[in-house]
């Protein structure tokens, strides 16, 4: 079929916006139609879905999706008849409803990925939606309509077909009276006139029978009738086709004439130029409708140019064949645009408006004669310049802020699905849908969060029967729930389900070696055993949450995105995990800290507190190592000038302060530096666009004076082995061997001076 | 020079990968470099890789790396890793001030920064006027040599950045001194 | 000067369509995503002809036909109603309610071309 249309490649370029649109309106559907599991609709959200249905159809038909088309329609049909009260709510149809939605989703990321599916796919759901077409007696028409799976391509091989033979010219006759009333639908008869010279050779006259004398006549009415004759190599039906918006306004008759065998020269130079203007002619096609009285076609015209038509189609083919290359080039898969409120904008441009003002205020200040002092003016227009900067920044930041309603409405179908390959009763109850967060972070937290669902609906909620014998409800229930504090976005994810004991966790992880037998564990600590890697904690490995993925990757995600998350569970009564993550990667809450000449930054978010140790309290362990004892606790200390080689650094603990960090597993680590600097905010840049990554480095900012400040990752922190022992506390000599200098050492003079630059380099 | 009469060996280019073996006579076109100065040597680069020329300022060290990365530095808003040539050649660090000399590069798909003592000229070479820098026993190790060309001034060596400073260049080196 | 056409609907794809289509053939296309926004960009700018969409939020198509030709300044422009195969009954309501046109969807590019040509030439 595709073949038949090949032109709808032009449209190629439009496929990611297509899908992005698609994932919106399935979004919208699934979140309507979650609505409707728990109550009836009213006609407004009907139509919603409706809309969502029918859009998602009309862009497939585009992009030749047949699949996607024919079940859109379908189901588009059965929630027309809805909308409409042909077909009324209930149980069976919503259910019916939400199945096809996900047979739609999946249809959507098969075309997407351009992954054929099983020829069985959806049919019987599809099946199912007709079932309730025919059971309210409406199948008859769906089915006429679903049979064609795309009428373009209907139209297009009846008018080859009807076009083939039909090479020879005919010549019809028409009589082309307009209806007075055909202006009202501003159609315009010299339009179609025009249309049908593009078919052939087109000889006009003009009826003027019906014109009424000035005086009576009705500007808005259409007098005017045409005798047309043409010779044409079209079919009867293109004739038509010209008509067709007209031919309930208009008296039409078309005829044909003798067999087109005569076609004389003098048809043939005819054919070559536009016929002359036959009525009295200004070029009013031209102008646009506005400029012209409406009554137009009520005063003879002429006939119509043909150029314009053509030069517009010629026009139309540079674009199109640039859009070529470039629509190949777009990657398929992955948002790569938002949308962004109007206000929001306007509100940034609002903002860069004052900023320029207030910096043209700066210019425009006369230069400060004898004193040291800036004038008064100046100091108001520099205070007002930072105020703005950090309107501007939140500005920005607020364009990329989005709810998280986008990937919350992922999870109902996933559960749905789930839970009915489970054979689970699960209700996903959501709230905080409209809490926002950076973009960015938006798409990182979809996979640990439907991890943690999946995890939820899998190893959380137990099957009916058994919860029925707890005394529990047959239906379960997850929470997924969003809030802000502070500069964090909070998750909770919460199941009512069996939970897990801190008992059998640690027996778990005491039996997968994870903790020794001996080792004693706070509750805390207990509870994040879930998040090590190798735990599992179901019982049977399911179909559903798989081996190999565990909590683990779910912390490590969260952690990449500066986060942190825990857990608490009760037996018999369910778990909670809580995630806490930063609104935005761009911006971070850091402590400048001094390390020597170096200064880095720590997330604030990771500090406890800081503090400076006694020496008495500092014990160096045997085997290289360093602890600190403080509130009845040992808590290992870090030298950053020493895991990082750096020069001029207090040489111990006791002379410097120890910044107190919890890692994301709870551990707390002591990192030693010279002096804290102050808090800041700083901007994240990255380090590995320009170089590799760096073990205890996760990026770099910009500080006030220009200078570059390295970020400290903690959590690798933690686990860099501390290079003190046997390194000494000097500079590194220039002298000192290098890779570099190792091989520049073997090397022989290969040139009769010794300080010429072979020598150097060889 | 010592070994420019084994006149088989294929010219070098000073793109430095693609030495090539086509005869010599053909006529190679005109090339433009940058020389600067390193410790009394003058050396050139490409100019095309070039991307612009500034003042030292004080860089943040990044933590076990070799010397001759002398840390990053904020260009507008990039942080770019800058290297002391000096050093990487084995001629000891440069004590650095703001009278010696950046050059931001592009290498490969990043931007870098050469500290050198200071940028001499603009050279424009024909092709031929490259010369192959003379095989030695060590050629592997002074492949980021690209050639040598004769100016008014004396020779100056045509460095080949990818070879010194590339992607898997520096990986190398960091596995080396970590 | 080029000729205006206002697209409205609520599927930013079908507006990226049509726009891409017109405005390779010289049309200059403004967008509105319902018939409220595409009544209150009507007022007080020139457009030369209006493809809508029938479904849509807020106002519908049929009804933002119908808020044209009750209207004085812009009655006479053409309008194209956006329909579907077996929309016959769609087509027949906006026809009635003053539609010059349709197009039905999925469209090619030259399809649409051709439709808009016969209401209103890019000139």
């Amino acid at each position: 079929m595709s073949s038949d249309r090949p032109d709808t490649d032009e449209f190629a370029q439009f496929r990611q916006t297509f899908f992005e649109e698609c994932a919106e309106l399935l979004a919208a559907l699934d979140e309507h139609l979650t609505d409707l599991q728990e109550r009836a609709a009213d006609t407004e959200e009907l139509n919603a879905i409706f809309r969502a249905v029918h859009s998602i159809k009309a862009g497939a038909g585009a992009f030749n999706f047949t699949r996607l088309v024919a079940f859109s329609h379908t189901y588009e049909a059965l929630l027309d008849a809805l909308r409409d009260g042909r077909v009324h709510q209930g149980e069976v149809i919503t259910s019916a409803l939400v199945r096809a939605a996900d047979v739609l989703a999946s249809l959507v990321e098969a075309a997407q990925e351009k992954r054929e599916l099983a020829a069985d796919f959806g049919v019987a759901e599809e099946e199912e939606l007709r079932a309730l077409l025919t059971e309210a007696g409406l199948v008859g028409k769906v089915e006429g309509a679903g049979k064609e799976t795309s009428p373009a391509d209907a139209a297009t091989v009846q008018a080859d077909a009807a076009a083939a033979p039909a090479e020879a010219s005919a010549r019809y006759s028409i009589r082309f009276a307009p209806h007075p009333e055909l202006f009202r639908h501003a159609n315009e008869p010299l339009l179609l006139i025009r249309e049908l010279m593009r078919l052939g050779t087109v000889t006009l006259t003009c009826d003027t029978a019906r014109l009424p004398s000035l005086a009576t006549i009705e500007p808005e009415d259409a007098y005017l009738a045409w005798n047309i004759e043409i010779e044409t190599a079209s079919p009867l039906a293109e004739l038509h086709e010209v008509f067709e918006f007209v031919d309930e306004d208009c008296d039409l008759v078309i005829a044909a004439l003798e067999p087109g065998c005569e076609t004389g020269a003098a048809d043939a130079d005819a054919a070559a130029e536009p016929p002359a203007p036959s009525i009295g002619a200004d070029d009013e096609a031209a102008s646009p409708p506005d400029d012209r009285p409406a009554p137009q076609g009520s005063v003879p015209r002429g006939s119509v140019p043909q150029a314009p038509a053509s030069q517009a189609l010629a026009s139309s083919e540079p674009a199109q064949a640039e859009a070529g290359p470039a629509a190949s080039s777009q990657k398929s898969a992955g948002v790569t645009s938002i949308r962004v409120e109007l206000a929001r904008v306007d509100r940034l441009v609002n903002v860069v408006g004052e900023l320029i003002i207030a910096q043209s205020m700066l210019v425009q200040q006369p230069p400060s004669e004898g004193s040291d002092m800036p004038p008064l003016a100046a100091t108001q227009g520099f205070d007002e310049i930072a105020t703005l900067t950090r309107e501007l920044q939140e500005c920005v930041m607020a364009i990329r802020m989005q709810p998280v309603k986008s990937v919350f409405a992922r999870m109902p179908r996933m559960v749905r699905d789930i839970s009915a390959r489970l054979g689970k009763k699960v209700r996903l109850v959501t709230a905080g849908e409209q809490t926002e967060v950076d973009k960015t972070v938006i798409e990182e937290l979809a996979d640990p969060l439907t991890h943690m669902i999946r995890n939820a609906v899998d190893h959380g909620i137990e099957p009916p029967d058994v919860r029925k014998a707890n005394g529990k409800p047959e239906l379960g229930t997850i929470r997924l729930a969003a809030s802000h504090a502070g500069g964090n976005i909070l998750i909770e994810v919460t199941d009512d389900g069996a939970g897990i004991s801190r008992e059998k966790l640690l027996a778990k992880a005491v039996e997968k070696r994870i903790v020794s037998p001996e080792a004693k564990l706070s509750e805390d600590e207990i509870d994040d055993l879930i998040f090590a890697p190798g735990f599992s904690t179901a019982a049977t490995v399911s179909d559903v949450s798989g081996r190999g993925v565990g909590m683990d990757v779910v912390r490590r995600n969260i952690i990449n995105l500066g986060g942190r998350i825990s857990m608490r569970s009760k037996a018999g009564k369910g778990t909670r995990f809580t995630l806490s993550i930063p609104l935005t990667l761009a911006v971070l809450d850091g402590m400048l800290v001094a390390v020597g000449r170096e200064k880095y930054i720590l997330p604030l978010t990771s500090i406890v507190e800081s503090f400076k140790p006694e020496q008495a309290h500092v014990r160096a362990l045997t085997g290289g190592g360093e602890v600190v004892f403080i509130r009845g606790e040992y808590i290992r200390l870090i030298h950053l000038s020493r895991i990082f080689g750096v020069r001029e650094a207090v040489p111990e603990a006791w002379n410097g302060l120890v910044v107190l960090v919890e890692s994301a597993n709870n551990s707390k680590i002591g990192i030693v530096v010279d002096e804290l600097i102050g808090q800041q905010q700083v901007v994240i840049k990255s380090l590995h666009d320009n170089f590799e990554p760096i073990p205890g480095i996760s990026g770099a900012t910009i500080l006030g004076d220009g200078r570059v400040s390295l970020i400290l990752d903690v959590e690798q922190l933690r686990r860099m082995p501390d290079r003190s022992a046997g390194m000494p506390q000097v500079p590194v000599p220039t002298s000192a061997p290098t890779p570099v200098l190792a091989r520049a050492g073997d090397a022989h003079p290969s040139h009769p001076e010794p300080e010429a630059p072979m020598a150097a380099l060889a | 020079m010592t070994a420019t009469e084994e006149t088989s060996m294929p010219a070098v280019q000073g793109d430095g990968g693609q030495a090539s073996g086509k005869p010599e006579h053909l006529v190679r076109p005109p090339r433009q470099f940058i020389s600067f100065r390193v410790d009394n040597e003058e050396f050139a680069i490409d100019i095309i890789s070039v991307r612009e020329i500034k003042g030292w300022t004080s860089t943040a060290t990044l933590p076990n790396q070799p010397p001759y990365n002398r840390g990053v530095m904020n260009l507008r808003g990039t942080i770019v890793p800058i290297f002391d040539l000096r050093c990487r050649f084995g001629m000891g660090m440069t004590e650095a001030s703001a009278f010696h000399v950046v050059i931001i590069a592009s290498v490969m798909d990043r931007t870098i920064g050469l500290l050198v003592d200071a940028v001499s000229d603009i050279l424009t070479v024909d092709g031929q006027d490259i010369r192959p820098v003379p095989d030695t026993e060590h050629a592997a190790s002074a492949s980021y040599l690209a050639g040598i060309v004769t100016t008014k001034s004396g020779m100056v060596i045509v460095l080949s950045l990818e070879k010194l400073f590339g992607r898997e260049q520096m990986t190398m080196n960091g596995e080396i001194a970590a | 000067m080029g000729k205006r056409v206002l697209t409205v609907d609520d599927s930013k794809t079908m507006r990226d369509m049509v726009r891409f289509t017109l405005s390779g053939a010289g049309f200059e296309v403004v967008e509105a995503e319902d018939g409220v926004k595409a009544l209150s960009l009507l007022d007080g700018t020139r457009v030369d002809l209006i493809i809508t969409d029938i479904n849509m939020p807020n106002m519908d198509g049929v009804t933002l036909v119908k808020r044209v030709r009750a209207g004085t300044s812009h009655r006479s422009i053409p309008i194209l109603i956006l329909t579907t195969e077996g929309g016959d009954q769609k087509k027949a309501e906006g026809r009635a309610a003053g539609a010059t046109g349709w197009i039905v969807k999925p469209f090619a590019p030259d399809k649409l071309l051709q439709v808009v040509n016969k209401v209103c030439p890019a000139g």
